[in-house]
């Protein structure tokens, strides 16, 4: 049993929680760009924690169901529809065989999941089903590639639905334009100056932001600079190369480079900045290991005791 | 070199759930061993999820979720600290030969490579395929391994427009660095043959035949063998 795609949409990967293990040989991770709204998906339907899911980049896409199944939205508001009649994120939908689920265009974000029971029947590579295109491995072919119109997304059907929604306070602000950083270990080869102006700027997002990395626009710092010998980029990693522009390094980040770097976005804030469009302003909040290490923890708990 | 003068690596914190260590501030083999070393100890700890090495450092990247962070810190500096240079030769790293069909017809660059140089091609294909090189890091895609040194002869810069396709297999120079093409992809660097073997099999556990700290050698073969061993010509 499975969706029949009707519509792609513009960019929709399956995607679980990343291929790890073979960053050693240049295998990138992938993984969701909204880590909680795809822990919370999962969450709902009391999948494991890595099931599959779909991401749903901007929308534009159109399934039909063959069979019965209780389905997860969760992160943006795509303007999805049931059947015509509207369906708001973060909860569960019963879904019955011939239903159709279509995604229009972003209300609230940029990038919606949507689980299914028990996740979609995917055959693994390298341990994960993550799609990553330019890598050409992952997703329903095993190749990297995204959707295709008349693709089958398998799953296992079910006829029990339970409905439930995240709590309120779970729930992440989207119009929020502070994404927290910390500072790492090169910040103080910028000068204070340059310091000053990261945290003071508020950055455009560029139309040249994918999965990759997230490429911002304010005033240039510490232009000019040096490069590193490369050295492996952790998820997250704000490189400034010689333009002085930052460049935030995703999921789908290359796994070694030589730009400098003032330091990373938490994995929180990477999913904060992965629900930004092109032209949509951000800034950088300047927060502790400590403080990131907290609020991680008590994310990850209160999905955990909710469940 | 005796125990009292291995450098301990520095340690800084990247996020919540990485960091890393840096061995040196220069690129050379000694380093690269103990960056080797360090990589193939580290692997015992629970809760690392991922080990990036590069030329001077290595990127440790943990599961912050079901492990603290403080306790993996305490064993990676056990770890370093149980390491001697003694333990060095003792890398379970292989030597991988590469064949590779030299020449214009899969090496477009290869001319002007002679050119710069002030040597002929056969001296090109002589000097690159008679230096042993070693793998200092894998990146920029799956599979590429970045190999050095080249002979100081064969020093040419990256080209100033980067080509939009390289054909999988192609083999290439840029400053001291050499290296295969795993897959069809962009590339910047002097391409002066193509080999005929897949770096890199999708089916097989260990994916990519260069690790970081193998030994590599280029062997020259006829264009008949490139073509026996499946070698394609297909054009750029």
């Amino acid at each position: 049993m499975a969706f029949k795609v009707i519509k792609p949409g513009l960019l929709t990967l399956v995607q679980d929680l990343g291929r790890h293990s073979y960053q050693h040989l240049g295998v990138t991770t992938g993984g969701p760009m909204d880590e909680m709204a795809f822990r919370w998906a999962n969450a709902l339907l009391d999948n494991d924690e890595n099931d599959s899911q779909l991401e749903i980049t901007f929308g534009m896409l159109t399934l039909e169901a063959q069979a019965d199944t209780s389905i997860a939205l969760c992160g943006a508001d795509l303007g999805a529809t049931l059947n015509g009649d509207s369906v708001i994120p973060w909860q569960t939908y019963a879904i019955k065989a011939g239903d159709v689920l279509a995604f229009q265009q972003p209300k609230n974000g940029l990038r919606a999941y949507l689980a299914v029971k028990w996740g979609f029947q995917i055959k693994p590579i390298l341990g994960s089903v993550s799609t990553v295109v330019r890598e050409k491995i992952g997703g329903l072919s095993g190749k990297g590639d995204k959707l295709q119109k008349g693709d089958m997304l398998a799953y296992i059907a079910c006829s029990q639905h339970r409905q439930r929604m995240v709590p309120r306070l779970a729930i992440p602000n989207y119009n929020s334009e502070e994404i927290p950083m910390v500072l790492s270990y090169q910040a103080p080869t910028f000068s204070h100056l340059d310091q000053a102006r990261f945290f003071g700027n508020h950055y455009a997002v560029s139309t040249e932001s994918d999965r990759m990395g997230y490429r911002l626009q304010g005033q240039p710092i510490g232009g000019n600079k040096k490069g590193i010998i490369s050295e492996g980029i952790a998820y997250g990693a704000i490189q400034i190369p010689n333009d002085g522009q930052p460049i935030v390094l995703l999921r789908d980040r290359q796994t070694i480079g030589g730009y400098p770097k003032m330091g990373c976005v938490t994995p929180y804030g990477g999913g904060l900045l992965s629900q930004k469009k092109p032209g949509d302003k951000v800034h950088f909040a300047n927060w502790t290991i400590d403080q990131v290490e907290r609020d991680r923890h008590l994310q990850i708990a209160r999905v955990a005791q909710w469940r | 070199m005796n125990e009292q003068e291995l450098k301990k690596p520095s340690f800084a914190l990247v996020s919540d759930h990485a960091c890393l260590l840096t061995f040196s501030d220069v690129i050379d083999e000694f380093t690269a061993d103990y960056i080797s070393r360090v990589n193939q100890a580290l692997k015992t700890i629970d809760g690392i999820v991922d080990l990036v090495p590069s030329y001077t450092t290595l990127l440790v990247v943990f599961d912050m979720d079901h492990y603290d962070r403080f306790a993996i810190e305490k064993q990676i500096k056990e770890v370093i600290a149980s390491i001697s240079s003694s333990d060095f030769g003792q890398r379970d790293t292989c030597e991988v030969v590469i064949p590779v069909y030299y020449g214009a017809e899969v090496g477009p660059d290869i001319d002007d490579v002679a050119k710069h140089c002030g040597i002929q091609v056969d001296d090109v294909i002589r000097l690159h395929s008679s230096t042993r090189y070693r793998a200092y890091a894998v990146g920029f895609a799956p599979g590429y391994a970045f190999l050095g040194n080249t002979p100081d002869t064969l020093h040419i810069p990256r080209k100033e427009t980067p080509r939009l396709k390289v054909i999988a297999g192609s083999v290439a120079i840029a400053e001291r660095q050499t290296a295969v093409y795993p897959s069809t992809s962009p590339g910047g660097w002097q391409i002066i043959g193509r080999t005929p073997i897949q770096l890199v099999d999708w089916g097989s556990e260990n994916l990519a035949i260069i690790e970081v700290g193998d030994t590599v050698k280029f062997e020259p073969i006829s264009r008949d063998e490139f073509l026996a061993q499946g070698g394609s010509l297909d054009g750029f």
